[in-house]
C-alpha cells in the first residue's frame, strides 16, 4: 500500500491522477462511438485542429480553451459537411481539414517569434503541470458529456448502427450528430493537456477496442470501456511515477498492453471453444443424429462460420 | 401543410418528382400513387433507379423538384414511427455489438422515452413480436450469430414494433435461400392482411409473380404498374429490362426467364 499512498503526498500527482482518471473514463466512453462509426482517427485529427486553434487564439490574446474549442468545433462541422453526401469518406475529410488547421498553427508559430507560451504541453501532454483551472474544465466536460451521453443513448445508438434507418424512423439525426460532434470536440480539448495531441487517438481507441474484445453487447461495451479507460489513466499515472517515465506515453502504453492481453484471452477462449465444439460435433456424428437444441436447418449459422460466428 | 384527410386513399403519393445525383437526373417528372393497404413490388434492372426511388419515398434522398406525400404528410413531416423500414441486409454492419433484442428495440427509440434502459412494456412488446416472427429463441444472440432468415425477421420486427402504417423493404429477398424467401414473402402477405401498406424492391420476378398482388415496373421512370398477370407480358418486361424475356404460364402461375443466349449477354 505504501507505493500507492506515497505519491499522493504531492499535489501535482493528486491533480494528475484525478485528471487521468476523468480523461480516461471520458475518452473510454466517447471512444466506443468513435470506433463503431469507423472514425478512429477523428481524435487524432481534431486534436491537431484544436492545436492550430490554440495557437491562433494565443496570437489574438484568447484563452487556450477558447481558441482550441472554436477551431476544433469548426473542424468537426466541416468534416460532417464534407462527408454528408458520401462522395468523400471521413478519413479523407479528417486528413485534409484537420491537417490544414494544424499547419496554420505551425505557420503562425514559425512567423510570430515572440511567443511566451510553450505549446509542447499541448503536443506531448503535461499531466504533471495540470492546474486547478485545467481540473475544473476537465471535470465540467466529463460530467456534462456523461450526462448528455446518458440521455442521448437511444438516438445515438440507433444513428451509430444504422444512420439511414434512424432518419426514416424519425430520429433527428442532424441534431444528434451535431451534439455528438460538440461533445467529442470538447472531450478532445479537455484531454489535450493530459495526454497530448500526438497520443490522444490511442486514449480514445484503446479502451473501446479492448472492451469490444470482451463483449458483444453495446451497453456493456460502454460500461467496460469507461471503466477500462479510468483504470488505464490511474495505472498509467502510478507506473509513470514508479518508472519515472513520461505520464501521457505511459498511459497510452498501459492501454495498449490491456488491449494485447484482451486479444490474447479472446484468442485462447476461441481456440478452446472451437475444440469443444469439434469434440461435441464428433460425438454427435458418431452417436446420434442432430436433434433438439440445435434448431432447424434454417436456423443454423451461415456456411463457412463457426457457432461463434467467426470464419471457419 | 396539406390536409391528411384528402390523401387518405394513398399511402405513397409522388407528384412530378425529379431526383438524381449532382447533375445527373435518375428519373424526371415521376408521378406515382400507391393505395393504402397495397402490397407492391418495384422491379427493374440494376442501375434503373429503384434504390433512388425508394430513398426518395423514404425522404433520405433530396429531390430536385416535385412533392412526396406519405399517408398525406409531406415526407419530412411524417410522425415518428409511422414508416417501418427494412434495409438491404448487405448494408448492415454485422460486427456491430448488438443483440437481436437490441436491434428490435431500436424501432421504439422514437417514443420520446429518455432513459437508456427499456421499460417492462417495451420488453413485452419486443418479446411478443419476436414470438410471432419465430425469433424469440435468438433474442439474446449477437446479430452475426443468426441465420439469414432470422436476420431478415429481426429487421422486420424492428420495422413493425412501432405499428407503422407503411412498411418499406429494400431487396428483402436477396441473400437468402429460396425457402426463406418464400417464408419472408408469406409473412409479409400476412402483415399486409392486417392493413399495413407494403412496398418493396426486388430482382426476383418469379417471387413477385407468385406472392405480390401489385407490381411496378421501373426503369429510370415508370414503365407500367398493375397486377402481375396484366403486367408480366413480353412487351412490358422487354421495355423494362431491354432483353428478350420468356414468360411461361401454367395453371395461373408464371415462370419468367431471360431468353437472351449467354454468348450474346457476355459479349462472346
Amino acid at each position: 500500500m505504501e507505493f500507492l499512498l506515497e505519491p499522493l503526498e504531492y499535489e501535482f500527482f493528486r491533480h494528475g491522477l484525478l485528471a487521468a482518471l476523468m480523461v480516461g473514463a471520458l475518452c473510454g466512453l466517447i471512444g466506443v462511438y468513435v470506433i463503431l462509426r469507423g472514425m478512429s482517427y477523428v481524435g487524432h485529427g481534431l486534436s491537431h485542429a484544436a492545436f492550430g486553434g490554440a495557437v491562433v487564439g494565443f496570437t489574438l490574446n484568447f484563452n487556450f480553451y477558447a481558441g482550441a474549442g472554436a477551431m476544433g468545433l469548426l473542424a468537426a462541422l466541416l468534416i460532417n459537411r464534407i462527408t454528408r453526401n458520401g462522395k468523400i469518406k471521413s478519413d479523407a475529410a479528417i486528413g485534409i481539414v484537420t491537417t490544414a488547421m494544424f499547419a496554420l498553427g505551425v505557420v503562425i508559430i514559425s512567423q510570430v517569434r515572440t511567443f511566451t507560451q510553450s505549446f509542447e504541453a499541448a503536443l506531448f501532454g503535461n499531466i504533471l503541470g495540470i492546474t486547478g483551472e485545467d481540473l475544473l474544465v476537465i471535470g465540467l466536460v466529463t460530467a456534462s458529456t456523461m450526462v448528455a451521453m446518458f440521455f442521448m443513448y437511444r438516438p445515438l445508438l440507433f444513428l451509430t448502427f444504422d444512420n439511414e434507418a434512424a432518419r426514416v424512423f424519425g430520429i433527428r439525426t442532424g441534431i444528434v450528430q451535431l451534439m455528438f460532434s460538440l461533445l467529442l470536440t470538447l472531450s478532445i480539448i479537455a484531454s489535450m493537456n493530459v495526454v497530448g495531441v500526438t497520443m490522444i487517438a490511442a486514449t480514445l481507441i484503446a479502451p473501446a477496442v479492448t472492451a469490444r474484445m470482451m463483449t458483444d453487447s453495446f451497453s456493456r461495451m460502454l460500461i467496460y470501456s469507461t471503466v477500462i479507460g479510468a483504470i488505464t489513466g490511474v495505472a498509467g499515472m502510478y507506473l509513470s511515477y514508479i518508472f519515472n517515465a513520461a505520464s501521457g506515453a505511459t498511459i497510452v502504453l498501459f492501454g495498449a498492453l490491456l488491449f494485447c492481453l484482451s486479444a490474447l484471452v479472446k484468442l485462447i477462449r476461441e481456440k478452446f471453444m472451437l475444440r469443444v465444439n469439434l469434440h461435441r460435433h464428433g460425438d454427435l456424428m458418431h452417436t446420434h443424429a442432430h436433434s433438439e437444441g440445435h434448431g432447424t436447418q434454417n436456423d443454423k449459422p451461415e456456411r463457412g462460420k463457426t457457432n461463434s460466428g467467426e470464419p471457419a | 401543410m396539406p390536409n391528411p384527410d384528402s390523401f387518405l386513399d394513398s399511402a405513397v403519393n409522388l407528384s412530378n418528382v425529379t431526383a438524381g445525383y449532382e447533375h445527373n437526373v435518375v428519373f424526371a417528372c415521376l408521378s406515382l400513387e400507391i393505395a393504402v393497404g397495397q402490397f407492391a413490388g418495384i422491379v427493374g434492372p440494376t442501375g434503373c433507379g429503384k434504390t433512388t426511388l425508394l430513398k426518395t419515398i423514404l425522404g433520405t434522398h433530396p429531390v430536385f423538384s416535385g412533392n412526396v406525400l406519405l399517408n398525406g404528410y409531406p415526407v419530412d413531416r411524417v410522425p415518428p414511427g409511422a414508416i417501418g423500414y427494412v434495409p438491404q441486409l448487405g448494408s448492415v454492419d454485422w460486427s456491430f455489438p448488438v443483440t437481436v433484442e437490441e436491434v428490435i428495440m431500436m424501432g421504439l427509440y422514437t417514443n420520446r422515452r429518455i432513459w437508456p434502459w427499456s421499460s417492462k412494456e417495451e420488453r413485452e412488446r419486443v418479446h411478443d413480436l419476436a414470438h410471432r416472427l419465430g425469433i424469440y429463441d435468438c433474442l439474446h444472440h449477437h446479430i452475426v450469430h443468426t441465420s439469414g432468415g432470422q436476420r431478415q425477421r429481426a429487421f422486420l420486427a424492428r420495422a413493425l414494433i412501432s405499428n407503422p402504417k407503411l412498411l418499406v423493404l429494400d431487396e428483402p429477398t436477396s441473400g437468402v435461400d429460396i425457402k426463406t424467401q418464400h417464408e419472408v414473402l408469406h409473412l409479409l402477405g400476412d402483415i399486409n392482411n392486417e392493413g399495413i401498406t407494403i412496398l418493396l424492391t426486388t430482382h426476383d420476378l418469379n417471387a413477385v409473380a407468385s406472392h405480390l398482388p401489385w407490381v411496378i415496373c421501373f426503369n429510370n421512370g415508370l414503365v407500367a404498374q398493375g397486377k402481375p398477370r396484366d403486367i408480366f407480358t413480353n412487351e412490358i418486361l422487354t421495355q423494362t429490362y431491354g432483353g428478350d424475356i420468356v414468360i411461361v404460364r401454367h395453371e395461373g402461375h408464371f415462370l419468367i426467364a431471360n431468353n437472351t443466349p449467354l454468348h450474346l449477354t457476355n459479349g462472346l
